[in-house]
């Protein structure tokens, strides 16, 4: 790898109890590039991610931003981390008590100490960029469809320019048109910032859209990892049952 | 071996197992008291360090003390009334009937207007509290909270621990008034006592602590109702079922606490030990 990595993952384990759901995840996702990380249901994806977010501890391993160790850092070097982050949660996350706008200017209020005024114009402008009028927000997150509850997350994510943005599910739950139009506005959102992005998903549409490069997940490591054109060709029987999507391989679903 | 051998050894087998099931469940008593400190020292610390939010602060100081006063002044109401009767069903059998008002207000200020209203918000605020809180967490809008840059013990937890402390004196204040006006009217219209010595014999033995202890123990109490409400929240388990069990669990602790501290700050304030 030429370019130095903006995100390294380096032998992370994190075990809750006696259930060990990363055992040594070792990733890196170049500056600009977008990494997504496919594999099944209760994997460990979102452990991975929030992980890297410092939302989790992880027991073991290191986790590297721009080079610097970050699973020990002190809480001010944390919070000036994470005002480099964008995070979209599964499902939103929205802020059920806030207005729409409020939602997306949570961040530059809160983090960024931005007067309330220009905070909501930004805000507002960017719920234009992912399509949503400036009706929508002063509209309850309970008001708003699943597709536009994650357009709002995606907005708010976006809304402090991040370096760095992590989608954990985007289009779960969501129909194929509108997950086809949420993974534009992602692929739209993130290189129009030049964000590099880290993305987790079983949807391998998805995947194949928004993703420069793919990683596999499976049983808490990384099976295969590759550029997203070669995933048809991985000569990884794992991989290529999970794309196809058979129940028959060496995959056993436990029941 | 021999049968008397058999059975010692079998009672050794199962005293050693009881032991283990006691020694582990010590040990997770314990975890859980650590757990729950921390949690406090964690709560305490971010109520007094900036940054404030002090909308969030009004907003709950609205809900907690504004919205609980209807319940908190029916039942209080009530008390007072069914006190001045059952004190005269008991005194007026040894012609103490003089004493009613005197054992009303004392009661009121003392015990009955702190533990009822500390329950009754128990009731009511902690288990909306449980609830909001534990549905942010299994919905991860506390995880939202962090990434975007923003404590969730300064923005959740902090200004409903000082809303729940601060409150709870005013509404037992509040409370205290209506209970002995409980009293005065059953006094007055139904056991026809004189108002003007009603009312002398309410503040002739009437001390200041009498009050003033009431009003600490309420602060003690909305201080908890509040962590309880928040505790159980932020740790709820994942699904609709967690919620559920978080806000079940606010309500009893709370209560049981409120009970349990409603004597040891009686003793400290009475007997002074
Ligand atoms: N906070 C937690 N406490 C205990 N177990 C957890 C926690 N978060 C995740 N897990 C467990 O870790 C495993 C992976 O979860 P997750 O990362 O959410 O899966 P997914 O790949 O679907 O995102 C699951 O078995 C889950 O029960
Ligand atoms: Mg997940």
């Amino acid at each position: 790898m030429a370019a130095r990595a903006k995100l390294e993952l380096r032998g992370v384990y994190k075990s809750f109890g006696a259930n060990h759901v990363l055992k040594g995840i070792d990733i890196a996702v170049e500056k600009g590039k977008s990494l997504v990380v496919i594999g099944g249901s209760g994997t460990g994806k979102s452990v991975m991610i929030k992980s890297v977010l410092g939302l989790i501890s992880p027991d073991k391993g290191s986790i590297k931003i721009d080079g610097q160790e970050t699973t020990k850092l002190r809480p001010p070097e944390r919070d000036a981390m994470m005002r480099k982050f964008g995070m979209l949660f599964q499902g939103g996350a929205l802020f059920d008590s806030l207005p729409v706008w409020e939602n997306v200017a949570f961040g530059l209020i809160q983090g960024h100490a931005m007067d309330r005024k220009q905070a909501k114009d930004i805000a507002i402008e960017k719920l234009r960029s992912v399509g949503l009028s400036a009706g929508v927000a002063k509209l309850y997150p309970a008001e708003l469809s699943g597709g536009m509850q994650q357009r709002v997350g995606l907005a708010r994510a976006v809304a402090a320019n991040p370096e760095i943005i992590f989608f954990d599910e985007p289009t779960t739950g969501l129909d194929p048109i509108m997950a086809d139009v949420i993974n534009n506005l992602i692929v739209e959102a993130s290189k129009g910032l030049g964000a590099t992005t880290l993305s987790i998903t079983h949807d391998m549409a998805s995947a194949r859209k928004i993703a420069d490069n793919i990683a596999m997940i499976y049983k808490g490591q990384i099976i295969w990892h590759g550029p997203a054109k070669e995933i048809d060709h991985s000569g990884n029987e794992y991989v290529d049952q999970f794309i196809r999507g058979r129940a028959e391989g060496p995959i056993k679903m436990e029941v | 071996m021999s049968l008397s051998e058999q059975q010692s050894f079998s009672v050794v087998g199962y005293s050693q197992v009881f032991l283990q099931k006691l020694g582990s469940a010590a040990l997770g008593f314990f975890a859980a008291v650590g757990r729950l400190a921390q949690f406090t020292g964690h709560g305490v610390s971010h109520c007094f360090t900036p940054p404030f939010f002090p909308r969030l602060l009004l907003r709950q100081l609205i809900d907690i003390g504004y919205y609980s006063l209807p319940v908190v002044g029916l039942t209080t109401l009530f008390t007072g009334m069914v006190l001045a009767l059952q004190s005269y069903s008991g005194f007026s059998r040894f012609s103490a009937e003089g004493a009613i008002a005197t054992v009303v207000v004392l009661s009121i200020t003392r015990e009955l207007s702190p533990v009822l209203a500390g329950l009754m918000v128990a009731g009511r605020v902690g288990a909306s509290i449980a609830a909001e809180i534990g549905t942010m967490r299994v919905t991860e809008q506390i995880d939202a909270l962090t990434t975007l840059s923003t404590n969730p013990y300064k923005y959740l937890i902090a200004p409903r621990l000082i809303a729940g402390t601060l409150m709870l004196p005013v509404l037992v204040l509040i409370g205290d008034i209506i209970g002995v006006f409980g009293g005065y009217i059953v006094s007055i219209y139904s056991l026809g006592f004189i108002p003007e010595n009603y009312l002398h014999k309410t503040w002739e033995y009437l001390e200041r602590m009498d009050v003033i202890s009431g009003l600490w123990k309420a602060a003690a109490f909305g201080f908890i109702v509040t962590l309880m409400g928040c505790y159980h929240g932020f740790n709820s388990e994942r699904g609709a079922q967690g919620v559920g069990a978080a806000t079940t669990n606010a309500v009893v602790s709370s209560s049981i606490l409120i009970l349990i501290f409603n004597y040891f700050l009686t003793q400290v304030f009475f007997t002074g030990k």
